[in-house]
Order: C-alpha cells, then sequence, then structure tokens
C-alpha cells in the first residue's frame, strides 16, 4: 500500500510539473486587466484543448494532493494509518468531482 | 589581584534535564575551562556535585558514540563537544537523546532503535563456504563505493535522535537502519538484496522519509541517511514498477 | 530541539509541506468557484468582481507563490530521489534558494502584471 501510494505520488508530480508550468503562465498572461468570466470563458469554452489539459490537471491532481494530506494528518494529525487512508480517499472523491464538474462548467458551452 | 580571584571564580552554568516532575532540569556550577568538552563538565558534576547522576560514554575520544547527548537543543557526541563551541551566554542545557525512552538522567534505552536496525533487513547472509576463496569485491565498482560511503556507522544514534519522521511515526525504520540497509544492497556478497529492499520498505520504511535532512547535518562522521534513503526509494521504485 | 532544525533543508521541508497544504484546502474553493459557470456566467463574474479587491489580489498573490514554491521545492525531491548523487553528501541545497528565488521572480510578475 505504501510503496504503492508513493509511486502514485511521485508519478503524479512527475506529469503534473508541465501543467503548473502552463497554469502559471495563463494566470500570469490573464490578470492582466483583471478577469471577467467572458474572458475565462471565451478562451477556455469548446475548446479541446483545455478541456484534455485541464481534466489530465484534476486527475492528477486528485491523485497527488490526497496523498500528501495522507502523511499529515498520519504524522500531524496522529491519525492512525487506516483512517488516514480513508479520509484521504474520500477527499480524492471530492476533488476529483468537483475538479471535473469544473472542467465542464468552464469548457463546455452553457451559456 | 582582585581580578585574578575574579578569573579563578568565572563559573559554567550547566543545567542538566533529569526527568520526572515540572522542575525536572537540575542547575550546577562547575568551574569555566578554557579547554573542556561537555563529557569532561557532565564527568566533573557527576563525581564532585552529584554522584547519583547516570550518564553514558566509553572511549572519551570520539570514536564509540556512546556519549551522545543533547547539547543546547542539539544532539551530540559530548566527547567532542568543546564547551566553548556551543555555551550561550555561560550556561549549556544538557538532555538526554531525542525520540528514545529515558531509564534515568541523560541515559536512554536504546532497544528500540536496534529493534528497527533488524527489521530493516540488516542481517547478513553470504552463500560462500569456509573452503571457498574470500570474495574479490573490487573497492572500486559502483556498488562498493556506495557501501563503503556509508558503512562507518557506529550505531550511536545521534541520526535517529535527530529525525522529526522518528517522533511524529513510531514505525517509521529511522536513518541509521535505513542507511544500515543501503550497504547492504550494495553489498555484492549478500545472498538477497532484492529482499532487502522489501524489507526497507516494509511498514513505515525509506518511502516515509521526507528528506529533511536532520540525520545527514548532525552524523558525527559525515554519513549521509539522507542520501542512502534516496537511493533505497530509486532501488525500490525501480523494483515495484517492474513487478518486485 | 528548535535549533536542530534551523537548517536549510528542513527549510525547504517545511516550505513544501505547507505550501502543499494550503493549495490542498483551497482547491475545494477554486473548484467551487469555477464551476459556478455552469449555473451562469453573471455569478461568475460578480466573484470574479469580488476578486479585483486588493485583499483578494494579495490572496491570488499568495497563492501563485505557494505554487511556485511547491513545485520547486518538488522538483528538488524528484532530483534527490532519482537522479544520482555526485556525492553522499550533495542534497542539492542550492536547488532551495534557486527555487526560493524563482518563485520570487514569479510573485514579482503576477505583481507587475496585476499593477500596469
Amino acid at each position: 500500500m505504501e510503496q504503492r501510494l508513493f509511486a502514485l505520488q511521485r508519478l503524479s508530480a512527475m506529469v503534473m510539473a508541465p501543467f503548473v508550468l502552463v497554469h502559471l503562465a495563463v494566470i500570469l498572461y490573464a490578470i492582466r486587466g483583471g478577469l471577467t468570466a467572458a474572458e475565462v470563458l471565451g478562451r477556455t469554452q469548446g475548446n479541446p484543448w483545455w478541456i484534455t489539459f485541464y481534466s489530465l490537471f484534476v486527475i492528477s491532481v486528485g491523485i497527488h494532493v490526497p496523498i500528501g494530506m495522507r502523511n499529515i494528518l498520519i504524522e500531524w494529525g496522529r491519525f492512525e494509518r487506516r483512517t488516514a487512508t480513508v479520509i484521504c480517499m474520500l477527499f480524492a472523491l471530492v476533488l476529483l468531482a468537483m475538479g471535473l464538474r469544473a472542467v465542464m462548467a468552464v469548457g463546455g458551452r452553457w451559456s | 589581584m582582585e581580578m585574578n580571584r575574579q578569573s579563578l571564580q568565572r563559573t559554567l552554568t550547566v543545567r542538566i534535564d533529569r526527568g520526572a516532575g515540572p522542575n525536572n532540569y537540575a542547575t550546577y556550577s562547575v568551574p569555566w575551562r578554557e579547554n573542556q568538552t561537555v563529557l569532561d563538565v557532565v564527568t566533573e558534576v557527576q563525581r564532585t556535585l552529584e554522584p547519583a547522576l547516570a550518564y553514558r560514554f566509553a572511549c572519551r575520544v570520539g570514536v564509540c558514540g556512546s556519549c551522545a547527548m543533547t547539547v543546547n537543543g542539539k544532539p551530540r557526541w559530548t566527547c567532542r563537544t568543546h564547551v566553548s563551541q556551543v555555551q550561550e551566554d555561560g550556561v549549556i542545557v544538557i538532555e538526554p537523546l531525542r525520540n528514545m525512552p529515558r531509564i534515568k538522567d541523560l541515559v536512554v534505552d536504546m532497544s528500540e532503535f536496534f529493534q528497527k536496525w533488524k527489521k530493516a533487513g540488516n542481517t547478513f547472509v553470504g552463500t560462500a563456504t569456509r573452503n571457498d576463496p574470500p570474495a574479490n569485491v573490487s573497492p572500486q565498482s559502483s556498488k562498493r563505493k556506495k557501501a563503503d560511503a556509508a558503512i562507518e556507522c557506529i550505531n550511536c544514534g545521534v541520526c535517529y535522535a535527530s529525525c522529526d519522521v522518528v517522533s511524529w511515526d513510531k514505525e517509521y525504520l529511522g536513518p541509521a537502519a535505513l542507511n544500515r540497509a543501503w550497504t547492504l544492497f550494495n553489498d555484492e556478497r549478500h545472498v538477497d538484496t532484492k529482499d532487502v529492499l522489501r524489507k526497507a520498505t516494509s511498514g513505515s520504511g525509506c518511502n516515509s522519509c521526507h528528506s529533511q535532512g536532520s540525520c545527514m547535518k548532525h552524523c558525527p562522521v559525515s554519513l549521509s541517511p539522507t542520501g542512502s534513503i534516496a537511493g533505497l526509494k530509486k532501488s525500490a521504485l525501480m523494483l515495484f514498477l517492474k513487478g518486485g | 530541539m528548535k535549533s536542530a532544525r534551523n537548517h536549510k533543508a528542513y527549510w525547504a521541508f517545511l516550505g513544501h509541506r505547507l505550501s502543499g497544504l494550503l493549495l490542498g484546502l483551497f482547491l475545494p474553493v477554486h473548484f467551487y468557484v469555477l464551476g459556478m459557470a455552469l449555473e451562469d456566467s453573471q455569478r461568475l463574474d460578480q466573484f470574479l468582481k469580488l476578486s479585483d479587491m486588493g485583499a483578494a489580489k494579495f490572496g491570488e498573490w499568495g497563492l501563485v507563490l505557494l505554487l511556485s514554491i511547491h513545485m520547486c521545492f518538488g522538483l528538488r525531491l524528484l532530483a534527490l530521489e532519482l537522479l544520482p548523487w555526485s556525492t553522499t553528501r550533495d542534497a542539492r541545497l542550492s536547488w532551495i534558494s534557486w527555487g526560493g528565488v524563482a518563485s520570487l521572480a514569479v510573485g514579482v510578475i503576477f505583481l507587475v502584471r496585476v499593477v500596469a
């Protein structure tokens, strides 16, 4: 279990590094002159590249973040390993659900 | 004349954690000497001021690791710590090593430290018999260089005491045990090096290390469990990905 | 044992863990706000207008810093764990300073882009 989580943590980190760079670049580009929904959605709606990019980003994040949080729960929160695992798996599901919903929201054509 | 008396009377304040109760720090005063080690001071306290003070030492010359204690917050060998290097405003604070239960005063129980040493799979098992010639291990081979760089550990416990993961996670094998596992993993004479990786990752093993580097920072013989553990992590990851 | 923790590699650990923790707690909020685009983009617009406030911009700047720090210190860990070490003691401590500098640079660029 620990070995599997360790491997997933490092692999998701490697996958995400370029995503984070792109995300930071987009942020630095987009904040000029303030953010509006029209601007953001104008870039992202119906765009298959954004949808793919952010879906992969959300999935990687949904794996990477809960595993990291689990370590914090065990070491700082003094939780039992099993309890920490359950809490973090739930957190992973929440992140994946909310994240993919956000991708649909921003990538799909709703207006 | 006045000045002579004053310099003769200059003292070092020694606060020693003797455990048990709220006022567990006992304060002693020993003469200030330009050239003394913390072990000298502890010895003087025990011989002249407090015969019941318990502490460990053996060689007194920095080769055995027995005298390890926490001095002004840092784990170190007291025989190799000059008072002048660590005293703060004429005070030194001496406590037992962290992460090990106290037996009395400055003496700690190292049983768990050694149990974890065994758990990390550190028993060498060879395949040769007495009738075989000695193994021809080249000191220049990359494996032997890696093992040699980590082999000088004498189990003093300073790295274990400095490690936060050890204090946060009772199951964590700790830097010394894992450093040793790395030397065995790189020992070409050892019969089952894959098993070393399995043991090093069992329970809370090498993957629990967060590379805080306190072990490397405080090791009195400049070893690097951080480096050894990084090596174990990589080898274990490769083994895992290959289905081992 | 406070002074025993006062060294570079420990600061890197703390920076990486705390930034990860804060970012991880922020993410559900982030996803929730973005999800507002589903209901109607007006609600998202209202929120984005709020984010023009100084306090919000400061928060965004902080998050950008946290993300940069987390990635830089994380890349150092990947290097430690996957690449060979030149010496047993080469814990790539210089990466910590460079990571800090790079993160501050990103922070400065963010400020310039917001203000300019």
